[in-house]
């Protein structure tokens, strides 16, 4: 019940947002999709935490803002090396091991792995990701198990005790 | 051309005529500052895409033009269009294109690795161009 409110008001928002008329005609409209995609997905049984991520929306806010600081910082590094005349890498591949087992969680660590110019996530598996960067400085295991752990916190898990 | 266009403003409104909108200036200047720097990133990646060796590093130039190209463009765009509805659609744009592009790469990068395709690993250094030029 609780999913279905909140999962309602992330639609209005987004009815709002993306339409931008306020005649009653069209807000009936947004009102009955709405109504019609909140009873599908309760009757597909998926209104949970994880198709409704919006109960920890502030700290994944937060957490974007740290990881768009560190894409700052990637990319002046690969900019750097790829402007650089003598074009020195040194493309290494890592496995980084992956401390949960909660679905959300690895995705978000996966994907800020990929976003994060100069590392990309390959293979996941159970266990760890097969991760590609382009310097070997890259690939230090410390900053993704700090990467790992703020991007569980950002989608309301704990992993470790930082954050 | 600019002076006509003053010259016609000035004679539609002749009190308005060094009546400059400081503000929309600064915006103005402030958006063309992000979008040309979302540029650079751009071009960035694709000299990127065309130097680096092997299909896995170009992956990270690419990568490059999704986040730092797009977002700063996207910035620029927002800053220009200002606090309108636009803005809110064009911060929408910026937040999937941050939930896609990565998507996208780890799609392409998962193909080519179960596809077989062998990454160069170690160091790299482009080669030397000192020679007759062909």
């Amino acid at each position: 019940m609780r999913f279905a409110f909140i999962l309602s008001l992330a639609m209005v928002a987004a009815w709002l947002i993306l339409s931008g008329y306020f005649i009653p005609m069209i807000l009936t409209f947004g009102a009955i999709s709405i109504a019609i995609v909140v009873w599908m997905c309760s009757r597909m049984g998926i209104l949970d935490g994880e198709t409704v991520p919006y109960l920890s929306l502030l700290q994944t806010l937060s957490y974007y803002v740290w990881l768009f600081a560190e894409i700052v910082k990637a990319n002046f590094q690969v900019v750097k090396a790829v402007l650089s005349p003598d074009l020195e890498v040194s493309p290494t591949l890592v496995k980084i091991p992956l401390n949960t087992d909660v679905d959300v969680a690895e995705a978000m660590f996966a994907n800020s792995i990929t976003l994060t110019p100069g590392t990309v996530s390959v293979d996941m598996q159970p266990d760890h990701i097969l991760v590609h960067a382009l310097l070997e400085e890259m690939s230090a295991p410390e900053d993704f198990a700090e990467m790992e752990e703020r991007s569980a916190w950002a989608v309301g898990h704990k992993i470790g005790g930082a954050y | 051309m600019i002076s006509l266009l003053l010259a016609a403003a000035s004679a539609a409104e002749p009190s308005a005529a060094l009546n400059i909108d400081w503000l929309g200036l600064l915006r103005t200047a402030l958006a063309c500052l992000s979008i040309l720097a979302g540029l650079f990133f751009v071009l960035a990646g694709t000299l990127g895409v065309l130097r680096l060796p092997d299909f896995y590093t170009r992956l990270h130039a690419a990568g490059m033009t999704d986040t730092l190209g797009a977002e700063l463009i996207l910035l620029g765009l927002i800053i220009q269009s200002g606090f309108t509805q636009m803005s809110l659609k064009l911060l929408l744009v910026a937040f999937f294109l941050l939930l896609t592009s990565p998507t996208a790469t780890h799609a392409i990068a998962y193909a080519a690795h179960k596809a077989g395709l062998e990454p160069k690993l170690g160091k790299y250094k482009a080669p030397s161009v000192d020679g007759d030029g062909s």
